[in-house]
């Protein structure tokens, strides 16, 4: 499964005095398996760009293709493609409405015309994954829950329709850190052992340096960086002047060669700079 | 009014209606005029209860809260109270009362009464505090979150406070958002000397505070300097909290044999410390 982006812009309130350009020639090339990080400010068009990837937004022009069929063609099956790409908004658990939680995660199989025990199965399969166990939640309802949990039956419910694409829009916003890394490890495993292919939106760049295989950068509708974290991350000037900014790492990286330690130039993770830091602790002699 | 100008909790207890324990339990503390106290805890750890307790949207169950030396149990004070110890919330979208900006920071003045040539020199004076003053005409919902939190602040500051509580007022803010709105609370501290309580549960936004005030289960887990905090970290991660990255860095290779210190919170202070040891 993948998908390409060809030439899409996208303008909002096109002909009134709102007029304004979002996405402004975007060419991407999205790969099975790969897990994205889409990062960028307020304004800079990345929510406008997700919402284009399961058709919720028509490109104003240019194209969208999953695996070689534009999304927009007529004979594309729409329903299809919001099933093969799942998207979780913003703050989704603004959006649960049913009266139990095992309710609101079956409103999208049901709506696929599943039987009752293939979506029992996926049910539980998303329970599971959500980490929320069926026989204590099933039955209560979402409305509850803690924030965090409710955020989880709202996960839940897009991948009981098992996407093969999960996008995700600031997942983590608004939660404690428990929250949080509960949130990432299941977006973690989603993408190692299911293979699902990840794109995530996320303003924390020490989050994302350990996550992701692929980091998008965008600017004023531009996708203006793209790159492994690694060379993302080298483009240090070029982050800072967007406001973005590098993990704290790579910054401990840069700051130690500056002071004249022979470190690599390129490390970004705590992990790498915890091997490199002993490594020259031990060549120094040091126990 | 007396001339005390702390905030006091004694011995608080709050219970929410049938709630199996205590939202709050036994937690006492002072907080002294100009402090910036930053209270941290995780979701559910009763920090949002105990905010609510300080400016008697909530009264406690049992103990009692004075803030200025007013009682949040006398009726009487309540007013007097709440223009002490002014609050701001989560949500920047539930805070805005009025259809224009100036309006906006006017609501509670009006309902105080006070005189137009008064009021506007509140408004325009705390519109230039949280530097919003080109945006006093404008309609509320077309600013962003940030902004919308900075005139909260604003409405707060009008009433001119000794105290500004701000209950994880970033929250549901982007980075741009959440370091202006820091800054400017920051700079309120610093330069009007208000008071500041601040709650959070994002460990970067307290480093600079006085105190923190680390709250788990209704009680005070720990208290001191956000150094003397953050060198806990077996602690911290006990309590589900972040500790700053390069505390964390700088623990993991302490384990490692390196003598570096116990209280690095920066990645300057990480690198001058790596620097002194490794450095020939």
């Amino acid at each position: 499964m993948s998908m390409t982006l060809s030439h899409v812009c996208h303008t909002y309130s096109q002909g009134s005095a709102f007029e304004h350009l979002a996405l402004n020639d975007i060419n991407l090339e999205i790969r099975e398996g790969e897990f994205i990080a889409l990062v960028g400010h307020t304004g800079c068009g990345k929510s406008t760009l997700v919402q284009h990837l399961n058709g919720l937004l028509k490109p104003t022009s240019g194209t969208i293709s999953l695996d070689g069929e534009d999304i927009h063609g007529e004979k594309t099956d729409r329903r299809a493609l919001r099933q093969k790409v799942g998207l979780v908004f913003q703050y989704p658990e603004y959006q649960l409405f049913e009266e139990t939680v095992e309710k609101d995660i079956s409103f999208g199989p049901k709506n696929l015309g599943l039987d009752s025990r293939e979506i029992d199965r996926r049910v539980r399969q998303a329970m599971e994954d959500v980490h929320l166990d069926y026989e204590k939640y099933a039955n209560r309802s979402p409305f509850d829950l803690s924030g965090g949990q409710m955020r989880r039956v709202a996960i839940a419910g897009i991948l009981a329709m098992e996407p093969k694409v999960l996008v995700l829009d600031e997942p983590t916003a608004g939660l404690d850190p428990r929250g949080r890394d509960r949130i990432l490890t299941m977006v973690k495993h989603l993408h190692e052992d299911r293979g699902t292919t990840i794109i995530m939106v996320s303003h924390s760049m020490d989050d994302i340096a350990t996550l992701a295989t692929r980091i998008i950068v965008m600017s004023e509708g531009k996708v203006c960086l793209d790159g492994t974290p690694r060379e993302v991350f080298a483009q240090r000037e070029k982050m800072d002047e967007i406001g973005l900014g590098i993990p704290e790492a790579a910054r401990l990286c840069q700051a130690l060669r500056a002071k004249g330690l022979d470190l690599p130039d390129d490390l970004f993770t705590p992990e790498e700079l915890h091997g490199a830091i002993l490594r020259l602790w031990k060549e120094k002699g040091g126990c | 009014m007396s001339d005390d100008n702390r905030i006091l909790a004694e011995d608080v207890t709050y219970a929410y209606e049938e709630a199996d324990k205590n939202a709050v339990n036994h937690l006492s503390l002072e907080i002294r005029e100009g402090e910036f106290v930053a209270v941290l805890g995780h979701n559910g750890s009763g920090k949002s209860t105990f905010a609510k307790l300080l400016n008697a949207l909530y009264l406690p169950s049992s103990g009692r809260v004075l803030v200025y030396g007013m009682d949040t149990a006398d009726d009487e004070q309540l007013w007097n109270i709440r223009q002490k110890a002014g609050m701001i919330f989560q949500n920047p979208d539930n805070q805005i009362v009025a259809t224009v900006v100036r309006e906006d920071v006017a609501f509670g003045l009006e309902n105080l009464g006070v005189e137009h040539d008064e009021m506007v020199r509140r408004i325009d004076e705390a519109l230039e505090s949280v530097h919003m003053t080109k945006y006093a005409e404008k309609e509320p919902h077309m600013l962003s979150g940030g902004q919308k939190q900075r005139i909260a602040i604003a409405g707060v500051l009008a009433m001119e406070p000794s105290c500004l509580i701000a209950d994880e007022a970033t929250a549901m803010l982007d980075p741009k958002g959440r370091k202006k709105v820091l800054d400017t609370v920051r700079r309120l501290n610093k330069e009007k000397g208000i008071t500041v309580v601040w709650i959070t549960h994002y460990m970067e936004e307290v480093t600079e505070a006085d105190r923190v005030v680390v709250v788990s289960d209704g009680e005070t887990a720990m208290i001191g300097t956000p150094r003397e905090v953050f060198s806990k970290v077996e602690k911290m991660r006990e309590l589900h909290l972040d500790v700053p990255r390069m505390t964390a860095l700088a623990q993991d290779l302490r384990e490692d044999g390196l003598p570096l210190r116990d209280d690095i919170l920066t990645v300057e202070e990480m690198a001058e410390e790596v620097a002194r040891l490794l450095c020939p």
